[in-house]
């Protein structure tokens, strides 16, 4: 009976682990029949713009917000530490690296999967569930190509712009609270950054970082949208596995990138 | 019958998988100009019928021509092209949320035919005075009612002048009013645009009063063909339960279940 009942998880085990590897080749299948089929979307660019609009400048009030308080506290929590060893005058760089380099594209893109990400899955699987994309067959209209590409590029140009004013506004939040409220001098907040930011190392790289992330994001977003279950709860549930699966990738990705990028001695 | 036919289904069989076949040797043929209707239970096999014969779907065995054109044998454009002949309204219209009324209608010319916009704007004007919604143009598809959501989409089906119109239950969930104008517009399109239309619907009362010729399918099978007049008048038992809706016939009542004394435990007492 102990056997049989080993046996059975073990099957459950198996069964789960080769659906997922079968999903992933399914998604990756998606990825590669939406990229060839991307001629619509970049053709007629005012689709991807809609989408630009949709996913970036929508998400613009919680990506400012957000960023704007990030550098507040940084400058805060920096400058308690930085003081204790007299380098307080280094605050601008302390908070200019962390955005850049990591906090910027993942805290933005973290956001990003909640905000945008979870809406384009929304839509999508909405849009399925309704029969619209089954309409648009009928009329002879290739959805991938006409709902789900212009999506995926439009988030996909949206994520780094995003990233960039998030980075851009925590600058401004650590200089409102370092220089203006604690009173760090402001030549030496803005020059020990312009001096210590390098373009390549750091916003190079973390412009690559908030590319990849895009890239990510909206992959896992318009792949779940368009596989729901076609029922409302079936939805629901690809909404919460992209805001889930996506922040995840975010992290692992992380960390290879900054694996990559930031060790073998040519970190700043 | 004796026009060139726009559909023809020979011998056709299909299933998901190969153990339950969903359709097994239908025979079928729509002549042009013509309204016919499939019909029969839910599950019996009929919107699977219809996918087959827009080309989602393969048949296991047989041969589907539509508009001159075997199914099989077509790659992705040639399947689109064929398609783009069709128009097809669905259960619930399928109105595509974010657009307006002008837009939903404009959206398979927008696709398919470079068109300046004066031309486009009357074109879509033209078809939704067709449907008698003209004055609605401007709406958003939240804003109607489940009749006129179903003209929007008819006359978004018809945007491309289609030879073949597919209809998936139309009538569902229609009041009498707006049931009798859809009724009206499907005979009415059809005999003006010269197009020919299949109905899929279990509305077997109301359909009647519109189509030509019946199919009546049960467990993936035709079981009986005709005029209206010659299906009300069907000697075939299931045909008779179904159209007159009798709670008696080959249909029963109860789903298949265990002996009910034995499920209430009053075997042993």
């Amino acid at each position: 009976m102990r056997v049989a009942d080993l046996r059975g998880q073990f099957e459950r085990i198996g069964a789960a682990a080769s659906f997922h590897v079968w999903r992933l080749g399914f998604a990756s299948r998606f990825l590669g029949y939406m990229v060839l089929h991307s001629g619509t979307a970049l053709r007629r660019f005012r689709l991807t713009m809609a989408e630009i609009y949709f996913a970036g400048v929508l998400s613009l009030i919680i990506i400012l917000v957000s960023g704007l308080f990030v550098g507040m506290v940084l400058a805060l929590q920096g400058y308690e530490t930085l003081q204790r060893f007299g380098a307080s005058e280094s605050l601008g760089v302390l908070v200019a690296l962390s955005l850049v380099r990591e906090l910027g594209p993942v805290v933005a893109g973290l956001l990003f999967a909640s905000r945008a990400g979870s809406a384009i899955t929304a839509e999508i699987g909405l849009m399925k569930a309704t029969e619209q994309l089954s309409a648009m067959e009928m009329m002879a209209v290739d959805p991938i190509a006409r709902v789900v590409a212009p999506r995926f590029w439009g988030g996909v140009i949206s994520m780094p712009l995003l990233a960039a004013l998030f980075s851009a506004m925590g600058v401004f939040g650590g200089y409102l609270v370092g220089v203006q409220l604690i009173g760090v001098d402001a030549g030496a907040f803005w020059s020990q950054m312009q001096a210590a930011v390098d373009l390549r190392n750091d916003i190079l790289n973390g412009v690559i970082k908030s590319v990849v992330f895009g890239i990510a994001v909206t992959w896992i977003a318009v792949f779940e949208g368009y596989d729901a279950v076609p029922t409302a709860e079936g939805v629901s549930r690809a909404t919460t596995r992209t805001v889930v699966t996506s922040s995840l990738a975010i992290l692992a990705l992380d960390f290879v990138l900054t694996a990559l990028m930031f060790t073998g001695g040519n970190g700043q | 019958m004796q026009q060139k036919p726009i559909v023809e289904i020979s011998h056709v069989s299909f299933g998901y998988e190969p153990a339950r076949p969903v359709l097994r040797e239908i025979d079928l043929t729509i002549p042009k100009g013509s309204v016919v209707g499939i019909m029969g239970q839910s599950g019996c096999g009929k919107t699977t019928l219809l996918r087959v014969i827009m080309g989602a779907l393969l048949p296991t065995r047989g041969e589907a021509r539509v508009l001159g054109q075997a199914t099989a044998g077509l790659d992705r454009d040639s399947l689109y092209g064929m398609r783009r002949k069709m128009g097809m309204l669905f259960q619930f219209g399928a109105l595509f949320t974010g657009l307006s009324v002008y837009e939903n209608v404009a959206f398979p010319l927008r696709e398919h035919v470079e068109l300046p916009d004066e031309l486009l704007h009357d074109l879509v004007m033209m078809k939704l005075q067709a449907v008698g919604l003209r004055g609605a143009a401007h709406l958003m598809p939240t804003e109607l009612s489940g009749g006129m959501a179903r003209r929007v989409a008819l006359a978004r089906s018809i945007a491309l002048d289609p030879q073949l119109i597919l209809y998936d239950e139309p009538f569902t969930g229609l009041d009498p009013i707006s049931f009798g104008v859809i009724v009206r517009l499907i005979r009415e399109l059809n005999d003006s645009l010269g197009a020919t239309s299949v109905i899929v619907t279990h509305d077997v009362q109301e359909a009647l009063g519109v189509v030509d010729y019946v199919y009546f399918m049960a467990a993936g099978r035709v079981i009986a063909q005709g005029t209206p007049a010659e299906i009300r008048a069907s000697p075939e038992p299931f045909v008779n339960q179904f159209v007159n809706g009798k709670l008696e016939g080959p249909v029963p009542f109860h789903y298949p279940a265990p002996d009910y004394a034995g499920d209430l435990e009053l075997a042993e007492a």
